[in-house]
């Protein structure tokens, strides 16, 4: 079986024009690989640029060298080769990302925040809140929050809409950004199922996972990103 | 699928002064496009060439129409042009006055696009307006009364009913919420973006603020001195921006 998710000689140097043209060097010569239904938990110390390869694999930064081959509806693409809409599509379709913090939409309720990627998908509106509102009491949000805008909700209740969002569609390829940092133990426990099952269901996942006990109850293995030395 | 609108190497100096400097662009349906840069960039002047109303030195715009035939929107009549701004095409101007016939009642604003295109049964195009006063959050009770007599915010409102209630394919959107109050602007952005989403419109934007941008667009043009010195996917220009000018710009955005 093909890998899910493919990186060859991923590089990533960052250039602040407005301190002088410094140079940042952060990713150099980054192979990964993860199959379907594999989840693989990036290490390192803090600094090592963990974040930033989550951040390139979603087209977010973009890659200084290198190739990121995904399978995306029965081909491989290059995302850091992939036109801003060809990116677009293979977001919604087939690469998910659950980020540290919600990026809150003002005036729109949660519900449909979840529901939004659906529905993008083409599932009916009702059915796509459906899905949403049963991810959310799952993940032990109650239903009098759920037509709220989450911009008052506290840091775990954000994180739960943002995982609930990112759970949703079932993307082929999920990128988990610290998904548990903020939860409680009933809801990290929430999170480990949701993880597994999904990779029952044939889901790549790559995340960062600084609660060791989460890592270990749903990473097959570990990937090391190394510190590179400044100024090489 | 190919795109909405085509615009290639177009050229404009204002005296010595390059407005447009070999800007290229395309907009496909269903997709919002930004363009961001300080007062002076060029982007007003872009949008104006875009839509026709003002002609480059050199370059081409080419317009795909219903049919799917390309039109070649320099070289078109005037009427043909005012046609299109009737019908498939929307403009929102930054001061509503200019969009918007002051003179008229809001509901009259708003239906006469409508008879515009051809919609002749008062009933059904006062019940059409009615609708789109709700849908933009204007009481249906103020149908009658002159947009003179709104607060800026809604008269922008007014505005975008106006334009979006003959469901053109392209609305071009010049700085629209540029002049309204903070608490304003963040309802009519999400407005924008709620019906944008609904109608799947494409969308042409030209702002000066990042956070709109980041909001409602799908794609990002860095506009400086007449040049596109940065394009892109919206979220990697603003997180991961490569060119000295887009770096500077994003830097001196002040975090809410």
């Amino acid at each position: 079986m093909s890998d899910a998710l493919r990186t060859e000689g991923l590089a990533k140097t960052f250039t602040l024009h407005l301190q002088g043209g410094t140079r940042i060097p952060v990713l150099r010569g980054v192979e990964l690989a993860v199959a379907p239904g594999e989840c693989v938990a990036l290490a390192g110390p803090s600094g090592a640029g963990k974040s930033t390869l989550m951040r390139c694999l979603y087209g977010n930064y973009a890659a200084g060298a290198g190739r990121i081959l995904l399978q995306h509806q029965g081909s491989e693409v290059d995302l850091a080769a992939a036109s801003p809409r060809d990116i677009i599509a293979i977001r919604r379709e087939t690469l998910g990302y659950v980020s540290q913090f919600l990026r809150v939409i003002p005036r729109v309720p949660t519900l449909d925040i979840v529901a939004e990627p659906l529905a993008a998908r083409g599932m009916a509106r009702e059915e796509a809140r459906g899905r949403a509102a049963a991810l959310l009491r799952r993940l032990n949000l109650p239903e009098r929050l759920h037509a709220l805008p989450p911009a008052t909700f506290s840091g775990g209740e954000q994180q739960r809409v943002n995982l609930a969002r990112g759970f949703a569609p079932g993307y082929p390829v999920l990128l988990l950004d610290e998904p548990t940092a903020s939860l409680d133990a009933g809801n990290r426990a929430v999170v480990v199922a949701l993880i597994r099952e999904a990779k029952q269901a044939g889901t790549a996942i790559i995340g960062i996972f600084h609660d060791a006990e989460v890592r270990d109850a749903v990473a097959d293995r570990r990937f090391e990103v190394a510190p590179l030395q400044d100024a090489a | 699928m190919s795109p909405l609108l085509a615009a290639r190497d177009l050229t404009l100096r204002f005296g010595a002064i390059p407005a447009l400097d070999g800007v290229s662009l395309e907009i496909w349906p269903g997709e919002v496009v930004a363009i961001v840069g300080e007062s002076g960039s060029g982007k007003t002047t872009l949008l104006r060439v875009l839509s026709g109303q003002q002609r480059p030195e050199a370059g081409a715009v080419l317009y795909r129409d219903p049919e799917g035939a390309e039109q070649d929107i320099l070289g078109m009549s005037e009427a043909a042009l005012r046609r299109l701004m009737r019908t498939d095409w929307g403009f929102v101007h930054q001061n509503p006055r200019d969009g918007l016939r002051m003179g008229v009642s809001a509901g009259g604003n708003v239906g006469e696009r409508l008879m515009a295109v051809g919609a002749r049964h008062y009933g059904s195009i006062r019940a059409e307006a009615t609708a789109w006063l709700k849908r933009v959050e204007i009481d249906p009770a103020r149908i009658d009364d002159l947009p003179r007599h709104f607060s800026g915010g809604m008269q922008q409102r007014l505005q975008i009913a106006r334009t979006l209630v003959t469901r053109p394919r392209l609305v071009f959107m010049d700085e629209p919420t540029g002049g309204l109050d903070v608490s304003v602007q963040a309802r009519l952005l999400d407005l924008i973006r709620a019906l944008v989403a609904d109608l799947r419109l494409a969308v042409l934007i030209v702002t000066h603020d990042i956070a709109a941008a980041r909001l409602l667009a799908h794609r990002l043009l860095v506009m400086r001195q007449g040049q596109v010195v940065e394009a892109g996917l919206t979220d990697r220009v603003l997180d991961d921006p490569q060119h000295p000018y887009t770096q500077l710009l994003v830097s001196s955005v002040l975090a809410a």
